[in-house]
């Protein structure tokens, strides 16, 4: 039953409030870097309200079940892991062994989710839009996986968050070190893929693909699809947090506060002053270069550095 | 005024439908986005997809070609939508009212709710219409 509760109010309500925050931050400091003015601080709130008061189209010659099934994978994704990390970040030895790996699985879904929701779209540009997902995916997984280990063998070997944090609690934070910082690198540029943004926006191009695998999406489906987005938006910088700075506990909370808020900025500044990759560049920069630095980090962290 | 309509005129998503324009309309609806006019200000994005659309923003005279591609768009668009024609062409068709390939105005073929005159408009004057229509709605059927 708590964890029921759990499930509810941090893993949905928190997140999705925070996820909202952060995505009007980021439309914010965009819009800054441009020299505009923006829009004002609940714009993604009342984007979502509306959304869900609009008209729900499902295309003909669609699957029903898969189309609309789509976006409630990805949120659901979205959710487990929030409150997961919720979780172990308050209670450190509610931890289980493998959570991390849990964490690592359920992280696909919202990608899982935009792959099965534009295949079933029966749109030709959907169906464009998911496959390079799909790509996109495979692209990023390997060195995502490889900087994780990285961090795991860095800790002792402790596929647990809760060893995680304590480890950085009592031999200070991954950061400082040199595989952290190459790591924490790599884990940046495949968040930026996972919530796709610019660099690796390729499966939601606007200017080529209208709205890629969500353009048939429309209504509280189509909420459904942006507000997992924004949730993500908060919960990959919060596993960065949990990673690299040792969550948010009571005794460095300002330092961790600092990365998180640092960690988004870096991923807004890097999604204004770039442009584009088509897609066969971005697998082979995150196949060539990103899982060189990968596998860089894993060898310092076994040599200890 | 009801949550759902307030959260509808706060962020109006506009899709953005030429039919046969010079693009010079085209050219003043992509400068309320730059730094100078910023319609971000009131929530509103160009968005690539009808069906995310609130607004369908139509340029240009009407093509005999373009006629079933505008009812197809209009009827695929998930309701509530407004329909704004800019530029005099969508409106009366301008300098092609003569012409064998503009049969009929842009009005003739889907509901239209403001008209924003001007060859072109400025950008001011299509903030100024986008800010009728949100007049509009409040006063509208759509309110219940």
């Amino acid at each position: 039953m708590a964890m029921v509760l759990y499930f509810i109010f941090f893993g949905f309500i928190l997140t999705a409030i925070l996820g909202l925050l952060v995505s009007w931050l980021e439309r914010k400091v965009t819009a800054r870097l441009q020299y505009r003015v923006g829009p004002p601080l609940f714009q993604p709130f009342t984007d979502i309200v509306k959304l869900l008061g609009k008209e729900l189209l499902i295309p003909r010659g669609v699957s029903k079940n898969t189309f609309l099934l789509a976006p409630i994978i990805g949120i659901v994704g979205a959710m487990v892991v929030s409150t997961l990390l919720f979780v172990v970040n308050m209670y450190p030895d509610k931890t289980f062994f493998g959570d991390l790996i849990v964490v690592l699985y359920f992280l696909v879904l919202p990608s899982l989710g935009v792959i099965l929701g534009g295949f079933a779209s029966n749109n030709p540009l959907a169906s464009i839009g998911a496959s390079r997902e799909m790509k996109l995916v495979l692209a990023y997984e390997l060195p995502f996986i490889l900087a994780v280990l990285a961090v795991v063998i860095k800790s002792g070997l402790a596929i647990k968050f809760g060893d995680i944090i304590a480890y950085q609690s009592q031999n200070g934070m991954f950061i400082a070190s040199w595989s952290g910082v190459i790591s924490f690198i790599v884990i940046l540029l495949c968040a930026q893929a996972k919530l796709g943004l610019v660099p690796f926006d390729v499966a939601e191009a606007e200017t080529e693909l209208a709205a890629g695998a969500l353009i048939e999406y429309s209504g509280p489906a189509l909420a459904i699809f942006k507000l997992t987005k924004a949730m993500l938006f908060f919960v990959l910088p919060f596993l960065m947090t949990i990673l690299f700075f040792g969550g948010f506990s009571a005794a460095h909370l300002l330092k961790s506060l600092f990365g998180f808020i640092g960690i988004i900025v870096l991923i807004v500044v890097v999604k204004n002053t770039n442009p584009r990759l088509r897609i066969d560049q971005a697998l082979r920069f995150f196949w060539g270069p990103v899982t060189v630095l990968a596998i860089l980090a894993v060898i310092l962290a076994i040599k200890g550095l | 005024m009801s949550v759902k309509l307030k959260a509808l005129l706060k962020s109006p998503w506009v899709f953005h439908l030429s039919t046969g324009s010079c693009n010079n309309c085209d050219i003043e609806i992509l400068d309320c986005l730059t730094p100078r006019f910023d319609v971000e200000r009131f929530g509103m994005v160009l968005v690539g997809s009808i069906k995310h659309a609130d607004v369908l923003l139509c340029t240009g005279s009407v093509n005999r070609k373009c006629i079933p591609k505008i009812k197809e768009l209009y009827e695929q668009a998930p309701k509530p939508i407004l329909v704004v024609a800019v530029g005099e062409c969508s409106m009366s068709r301008g300098m092609f009212i003569d012409s064998y390939n503009c049969p009929v105005p842009l009005d003739k073929i889907i509901p239209i709710d403001v008209y924003i005159p001007g060859c072109p408009p400025k950008p001011e004057a299509i903030i100024a219409g986008v800010a009728k229509v949100i007049e509009k709605i409040k006063n509208s059927k759509l309110q219940k």
